[in-house]
């Protein structure tokens, strides 16, 4: 019934908001290869439901003249292509939410985008969505875009599939044409896994079988999109599932109370229910339980609630609670799907922030194990992973977190990757499973440790990192220093880049990624130095930011001293006292520092000298003073 | 026990929750901008059941353009006493000393001095380094497209090609010093979902929203009310009362009225229910262009 007919009253409305009340949530994503017509699909959506009221109407012819792509008609599209860039080039660039609801549920729509380079709005759309329409052209039929579309879908957890063979129109509302296409998709779809998955014949331009029956394939005996969406069921299981709980934030208004804030992620809890921290064991039992609507005896998936326990435990940010039984697993070693969203390569060895639920750690990824083809789903040996590619891959976490699988919870199975310099989000995270080394080797306890070392040569360990540009003089300063510190009884060592290379790092070139793992061995051996209660002086170019900050994470507080060897590429060129620049402007050096390859000067180095002028005995004495001063050696 | 599964508007109040207490957990000196109308209304609401039994551990901003409603600002003051909130009102003082009005400037003139500019004079100010709004995807096509947690470079401004990606629930809350971030609490809410959880929750709204007799002038096919004497009559323009309500709030000359009789909660929703047009129609800033919006918050606005 008409709704103006049907409200006439306070209370006809009143009961008519009251009869909504229990209307549920479908998040779903379009996804298509260009042209497939998925912004005119939810164009249409919207238009049918008659989300789109005059004054867009009206907008919308306008703007159908100027930017249009179907002649005289209203362009669908146009209500859904949000930037002005993106209706400039005809294309969608970005993931656009839409909403509509019917008197059934309310709808989340993720618009994502079909081109090759835009997998990761794909991904991230797919994160938060139940259900995936997949839109291929009846024309054209399965293209490999479907098959990719259909296994990020999966990979990211997406139960439910729709297959949208749309502009059928375009082939005389063929039934043998639509088949053909069914048949295969149901054999591809097949090794996917999916709960449900159909096919549906429909015209988004004209309507058909998007919200309307056809009159024109009497053929087609199936439900329209819109009714498919209306009752598919997607309940998740994440209420039966083991009980999780991620604390976003300490709740301590007075010393009275003390509660922890957070979304169920998993499962239900019950006021009595045992409560664990798994990663240290303690334990405690639900006091009380706070929801946005008072006090509960219990509170499900989904809801952000508050709970107060029994016992003074230590919690905070980015613990993750569970019940006793059914605990997640704890480790600082796993292995994960990730899905590559940056410009800026992954370098395997290379520290990112993972964050996961509210915890943010730093992590590596040791080893690459392999990558992904997402068009043949074979799997490729790779060292390094670019812009949209997915591979499983190894990590490293600075501490144990606790996690699940991605199978088994969305939430506490899945993390993002953030640059530590950018601060960008450069991958997302899917865990596989959790990695038993790191629990079976032990870091052997040594009975004479690092302290007694360093005692014992009445010194304070440290390595001393001298970055700067070929040519400035950082082995002359550091030669000079160490005999300094030799001279004065100090225990030292120098490590120097050129000299690492012809052993140790032989196998290594000059490619970035071989850069890194250059300073990661220097880093780590630098370290095992540090143990050993040594000064240790390491003389590299070590041009980027983040391998010297890689360095320095490796290293304890107070124990790593970063000097910039500041001379002008002008004056390191006049020196040049291996003849490299000379070669490096004749194009028989590539990627040399300073010409082809840039140098990303220190911002927050302990020591920054400046040489212009200055003798290199003048520079070691700065150097001696800063580290008597700050107690490395005795002044 | 058997739990059921939540509902639309319950999925909708956790999600929101959720966002809010991640900003507070994550940033140093978060600020939730307060514009008094229903949606900043009903943020304020589920800020509070956030941090339940403790009060919201950030204050509240309002950029006040000096051509508020005068029933805006009394039922501004009036929450904030009633919460037992710290609201912080701050106003473009060169603005207010050049008389920057929106007769004499033009709507986007104006709103960009005292609406934009003062808004990105008070973080600064005041080094806030988040900054909540009420914005709905649902409300513009620039909206449907921004984040949850919307990066913004040192001088507040928004590029829309270069968005992080956002996955599940988990935010990116890592800046650079001067960088900040706006946070939508509100973003998958459509205007009927709001109005629902108004109903539902018996939240306070300002009175403007209802229908009463007030004082417009119709001018350029829109009815103005006449909230103070700074309102220039022009030749031609009578005053008159009219039974009229908003359908959304923000400076009295640039909010078109709306000839109405509804007066209770369900007479606006059933209003909304069967309206022809959407909601921002009343507001003239929106009317410049289609892609005004987006122009503007590349400039900094929220």
């Amino acid at each position: 019934m008409d709704l103006k007919t049907q409200l006439t009253s306070d209370k006809s409305v009143t009961d008519y908001i009251l009869s909504q009340e229990n209307k549920d949530q479908l998040r779903f994503l379009t996804c298509g290869s260009v042209d497939d017509g998925k912004s005119t699909l939810i164009g249409r959506l919207l238009f049918d439901t008659k989300l789109i009221f005059e004054d867009q109407l009206a907008a919308l012819e306008k703007d159908s003249v100027k930017h249009g792509t179907v002649g005289e008609d209203i362009d669908l599209a146009l209500l859904v292509d949000g930037l002005e860039a993106e209706r400039e080039q005809g294309i969608t660039i970005d993931v656009a939410y839409r909403f509509f609801a019917t008197d059934k549920r309310k709808f989340v729509v993720a618009d994502t985008p079909g081109h090759e380079q835009y997998t990761r709005n794909m991904a991230t759309g797919a994160s938060t969505a139940d259900l995936a329409v997949l839109l291929v052209d009846a024309r054209a039929g399965l293209m490999p875009q479907t098959r990719r579309h259909a296994y990020i879908a999966s990979l990211l957890g997406i139960r439910h599939v729709v297959l949208a063979v749309n502009k059928i129109d375009l082939v005389e509302f063929s039934q043998k044409r639509f088949n053909e296409i069914s048949e295969a998709f149901n054999e591809f779809a097949a090794d996917f896994g999916f709960t449900t998955q159909i096919a549906i014949p429909m015209s988004a331009r004209y309507g058909d079988n998007v919200t309307i029956k056809s009159e024109s394939m009497p053929w087609y005996g199936g439900k329209t999109l819109l009714d498919h969406l209306e009752t598919v069921e997607v309940a998740g299981t994440d209420l039966e599932g083991p009980f999780r709980f991620p604390v976003q934030w300490v709740n301590r208004p007075n010393l009275d109370f003390r509660g922890f804030s957070g979304t169920v992620a998993g499962g239900s809890v019950s006021v009595g229910d045992p409560i664990v921290v798994p990663t240290s064991g303690q334990t405690s039992t639900v006091k009380r339980i706070i929801t946005p609507h008072g006090d509960a005896d219990a509170a499900g998936a989904g809801e952000a609630i508050t709970l107060q326990l029994n016992d003074e435990i230590d919690i905070s940010r980015g613990d993750l609670l569970s019940g006793d039984n059914d605990r997640p697993d704890v480790a600082d070693q796993m292995a994960a799907h990730l899905i590559w969203m940056s410009e800026e390569a992954l370098m395997p060895g290379r520290r990112y922030l993972l964050k996961i639920g509210g915890a943010t750690v730093s992590a590596s990824i040791t080893d690459i194990k392999y990558q992904v083809d997402i068009n043949s789903f074979e799997h490729l040996a790779a060292k390094k992973l670019d812009l949209n590619e997915i591979a499983v891959c190894n990590f490293s976490l600075a501490k144990p977190l606790s996690f699940d699988p991605y199978k088994d919870n969305r939430h506490t199975g899945s993390f993002i990757l953030i640059d530590r310099l950018s601060n960008a989000t450069v991958a997302a995270g899917m865990i596989a499973f959790p990695l038993r080394r790191a629990t079976n080797i032990h870091w052997q306890a040594l009975e004479v440790d690092k302290n007694a070392r360093a005692e014992a040569k009445q010194q304070k360990p440290a390595v001393l990192w001298f970055t700067g540009l070929s040519g400035s003089g950082k082995s002359t300063v550091a030669t000079l220093l160490e005999k300094k510190l030799h001279d004065l009884g100090n225990h030292t060592y120098v490590l120097d880049g050129d000299n690492v290379r012809h052993g140790l790092n032989r196998d290594l070139g000059f490619s970035d990624e071989d850069r890194v793992e250059n300073i990661r061995r220097v880093s780590e051996v630098s370290k095992l130095m540090t143990d050993a209660g040594l000064i240790t002086l390491v003389s590299f170019i070590s041009p980027f930011r983040s391998e010297r900050r890689m360095a320095r994470d490796a290293m304890g507080d107070g124990e790593f001293v970063e000097i910039f060897v500041d001379t002008p590429i002008d004056d390191c060129r006049k020196r040049d006292p291996k003849g490299l620049y000379a070669k490096a402007d004749r194009g028989e050096i590539k990627n040399f520092t300073g010409i082809d390859s840039p140098y990303e000067a220190p911002e927050e180095a302990e020591i920054h000298l400046k040489t212009v002028g200055r003798s290199a005995e003048e520079l070691v004495e700065e150097i001696f003073a800063y580290l008597a001063s700050n107690g490395y050696i005795r002044g | 026990m058997s739990i059921d599964p939540l509902n639309n508007l319950r999925q909708l109040e956790a999600e929101s929750i959720h966002i809010i207490r991640e900003v507070a957990a994550e940033f140093k000196n978060p600020v939730m901008l307060y514009s008094i109308g229903k949606d900043s209304s009903v943020m304020l609401h589920l800020t509070m059941k956030a941090f339940y039994p403790s009060k919201p551990p950030f204050p509240l901003l309002h950029v006040d353009t000096t051509w508020k409603f005068k029933e805006m600002i009394k039922f501004r003051d009036d929450t904030v006493k009633r919460l037992g909130l710290n609201l912080i009102v701050h106003s473009n003082q060169e603005g207010i000393e050049k008389n920057i009005n929106p007769f004499d400037h033009g709507s986007s003139g104006y709103t960009h001095m005292m609406k934009t500019e003062a808004l990105k004079e008070a973080l600064d100010k005041y080094g806030f380094d988040a900054a909540f709004g009420g914005a709905r995807r649902d409300e513009e096509k620039s909206r449907a497209k921004e984040r949850v947690f919307s990066f913004r470079n040192s001088s507040h401004g928004w590029d829309p090609k270069n968005q992080r990606p956002e996955l599940w629930n988990t935010y990116n809350a890592r800046i650079a010093q001067g960088e900040s971030i706006r946070a939508f609490p509100l973003s998958n809410w459509t205007e009927l979902d709001i109005w629902q959880y108004i109903l539902n929750e018996n939240i306070p709204i300002v009175p403007l929203y209802f229908a009463a007799p007030r004082p417009v002038v119709e001018r350029e096919g829109m009815l103005i009310m006449v909230d103070d004497e700074r309102m220039p009559i022009l030749p031609g323009e009578t005053v008159e009362e009219r039974q009229v309500r908003f359908r959304t709030l923000g400076c009295y000359p640039l909010t078109a009225a709306l000839e109405s009789d509804a007066d209770t909660l369900p007479a606006i929703v059933r209003e909304m229910l069967i309206a022809r047009t959407s909601e921002r129609e009343g507001r003239l800033i929106d009317h410049d262009d289609s892609g005004s919006m987006e122009k503007k918050k590349r400039e900094g606005y929220f």
